[in-house]
């Protein structure tokens, strides 16, 4: 062989180099690491000094500890007191409410379109999702004026109307939900729902009986990411929602404490806390699902 | 046979043709998709043609120049005037608008909505760039990466503004931390620029997640035997992310920025709380959201105007996104120019894919 002929220097040369990837190789390992802790110190780190805050007793607010000190629960239970005009209980069951009716109607109704964009040829189609993609980037804001004169108007700017917040929700929970849906049906094995017709089933029961069950894991995260963008809604709400409807973001935003003037700091914190946790569950224990939600569609090609 | 009333149509309908399997999608899809379409024209078409015609009308109310209560009745223009050509009407007729007004401040609202814009989303390319490659590179760990990235992703923004309101208080943790580095404390949430620079900041935060998560779908799809080609030519490792990395990832880098783009244009949440909108001169932070519903008080007909020119930026916006930018977002069917993209996929590409519209997650209203 031709290689044998090969002068040593030729040799050495290769393993200086071989060497020289070994270190490069290891250097750029300790670089993504680097990269990775950043990352998550990134995400975490308000997050930690949110919680760990709400745990501070008040008159160490401004305490610089990196781990808790001071450890309290008087935070929590005045976030819910109600002495100080503040209904945050109340915000909670609102931002249940508003969420899950929103969610509940978006994905009934969504569902049907979805799997009409997914999966049927009709005229019209691109020029469909075009609209509904157009309506998700639609401003909240333009949604006010008209919408504050019309409820103002019949009287639903007062007392529990819960559809002043959830109708106006709507605008973008409905798009949200049908894009995310359509990504999800786009990927499914349909080819099991030509069979089943084959086998005599009508569209409707093949969907219902072989596809439903498949495509149960996009639905729920389409529900979720669905439920999450409601409950982290504010501007209608902040317009719509009376001091009986008002869902948390709202409540948090205002919130006030015992003394004018001055900023409730940890209590807030702890408010904070309790709307955020229950988010953060559902996003550690769903996050490879609502990744694939995030990103369904947005990278193919 | 009897019991074939439910079978037998489909079976004959497959005789007469091998296509029949999906005939009649076109009404079943009208139909199926009309429920959404009323729905949105309920909640958002109705609205808009509702705000549309109230900005050509009069606020009613006390008129400035007679004294006397004016009914509204058509204005014609006067209301878009009164924004773009700051036009007020005082007792002695038509004048521009005297500072502190409302009608004065749009274009410093239209000035801070976009410097919000094109600094938080120039700032959230170059990181989301840089997160998504190293999550694309580390295999250990990723979980736990994609868990903490997801975090900012999942609070809500009235949250994350109260949160950084407390972190850049005047004894926070920020300026404490700036202290230890000998610098003065900054007042974050009452000078002009920095807290133009806090809701920024908190921004950036929150939504850097959600465009390294985008990118990172992106650069997942590219071939491991491109990066390979690439070094036996001896390419550089600029040369490499410039011109094989990003014109691979322009699709769903573009498909991000867009999204982002519309979402800080029609920023409201965050500058509300964490500076009120104000800061400086009093409405440093006051986006065009906040505008137009401090406007809503004092009449809802010129508050409608500056919501529709809200609107028309941000149609206008995305128009040339989509058009000129290649924010490729209701993908047509695959057709010319889409196979070779198909053939960097690392698997093997999938049958024949219905076209698959991006998703949208990520509006942090």
């Amino acid at each position: 062989m031709t290689t044998q002929a090969l002068p040593a220097t030729a040799a050495s040369a290769q393993e200086t180099e071989h060497h020289y990837h070994y270190k490069s190789h290891r250097w750029q390992t300790f670089r993504s690491y680097l990269g990775l802790a950043l990352i998550v110190i990134w995400g975490l780190a308000p997050f930690y000094w949110m919680v760990v805050t709400a745990f501070r007793d008040v008159a160490y607010t401004f305490d610089t500890t990196p781990w808790p000190t001071h450890v309290t629960m008087e935070n929590f239970q005045a976030a819910f007191s109600t002495s100080t005009g503040n209904h945050f209980g109340q915000a909670l069951v609102n931002s249940v409410i508003i969420g899950v009716v929103t969610t509940a109607i978006a994905m009934l109704v969504g569902v049907f379109a979805a799997y009409a964009l997914a999966r049927l040829d009709f005229p019209g189609k691109f020029l469909i999702l075009g609209v509904i993609l157009g309506a998700s980037m639609f401003p909240g804001v333009a949604l006010v004026s008209p919408l504050f004169q019309l409820f103002s108007n019949i009287g639903w700017l007062n007392g529990a109307n819960y559809q002043a917040l959830i109708i106006p929700d709507i605008s973008f929970a409905l798009p949200l939900t049908v894009y995310t849906l359509t990504a999800f049906f786009s990927e499914m094995p349909w080819e099991l729902e030509e069979s089943a017709r084959m086998d005599g089933c009508t569209q409707g029961q093949a969907f219902r009986k072989i596809m439903l069950p498949l495509a149960a894991p996009g639905l729920f995260t389409t529900a979720i990411l669905c439920f999450i963008s409601a409950w982290n809604e504010y501007l209608l709400a902040q317009q719509f929602s009376t001091a009986v409807t008002q869902p948390v973001t709202v409540a948090i935003a205002q919130f006030t404490g015992a003394l004018p003037r001055q900023e409730p700091y940890t209590t807030v914190m702890a408010a904070g806390t309790i709307v955020t946790v229950p988010l953060i569950i559902m996003v550690l224990v769903f996050q490879r699902a609502i990744v694939s939600g995030l990103t369904a569609g947005g990278v193919k090609g | 046979m009897s019991t074939d009333a439910q079978t037998a149509p489909p079976q004959q309908r497959q005789k007469r043709s091998p296509k029949s399997l999906n005939a009649g999608q076109g009404r079943r899809g009208i139909l199926l998709v009309s429920p959404t379409l009323a729905l949105l024209a309920v909640v958002i078409l109705y609205p808009l043609v509702k705000a549309v015609l109230m900005s050509f009308q009069k606020d009613s109310g006390l008129d400035k120049a007679t004294g006397m209560f004016v009914e509204g009745g058509f204005a014609g223009l006067q209301n878009y005037r009164h924004w773009l050509l700051q036009e007020c009407q005082t007792p002695t007729g038509t004048t521009s608008c005297p500072p502190g007004s409302l009608g004065s401040q749009f274009y410093d609202a239209l000035f801070v909505t976009l410097f919000f814009t094109v600094v938080s989303v120039a700032i959230e390319i170059g990181l989301g760039l840089w997160f998504a490659m190293i999550m694309n590179r580390t295999f250990r760990g990723r979980g736990l990466v994609r868990a903490a990235i997801l975090v900012p992703w999942a609070i809500p923004t009235a949250v994350t503004a109260k949160l950084w309101f407390f972190i850049f208080a005047y004894a926070g943790i920020a300026n404490q931390m700036l202290s230890w580095v000998g610098i003065k404390p900054v007042l974050w949430t009452g000078d002009t620029w920095p807290a133009r620079f806090a809701v920024i900041f908190a921004d950036v935060w929150k939504t850097t997640p959600f465009m390294a998560l985008l990118i990172l779908a992106g650069l997942q799809l590219i071939s491991a035997d491109v990066y390979e080609a690439a070094q036996i030519d001896g390419a550089s490792k600029w040369q490499t992310f410039s011109r094989i990395t990003l014109p691979l990832i322009k699709v769903p880098l573009m498909v991000a920025v867009l999204f982002r783009t519309l979402d800080v244009l029609r920023i409201y949440d965050l500058p509300a709380i964490l500076t009120g909108g104000g800061g400086g001169s009093g409405h440093a932070t006051t986006s065009l959201s906040i505008l137009v519903i401090n406007q809503i008080r004092a009449g809802f007909n010129s508050a409608s105007a500056l919501s529709t020119i809200v609107f028309l930026l941000i149609a206008f916006v995305a128009f040339i996104f989509v058009k000129f930018l290649g924010a490729d977002v209701v993908q047509r069917p695959p057709g010319k120019g889409k196979a070779k993209r198909r053939l960097l996929r690392r698997s093997p590409a999938p049958a024949e894919q219905e076209p698959i519209p991006a998703s949208l997650e990520g509006s942090s209203r």
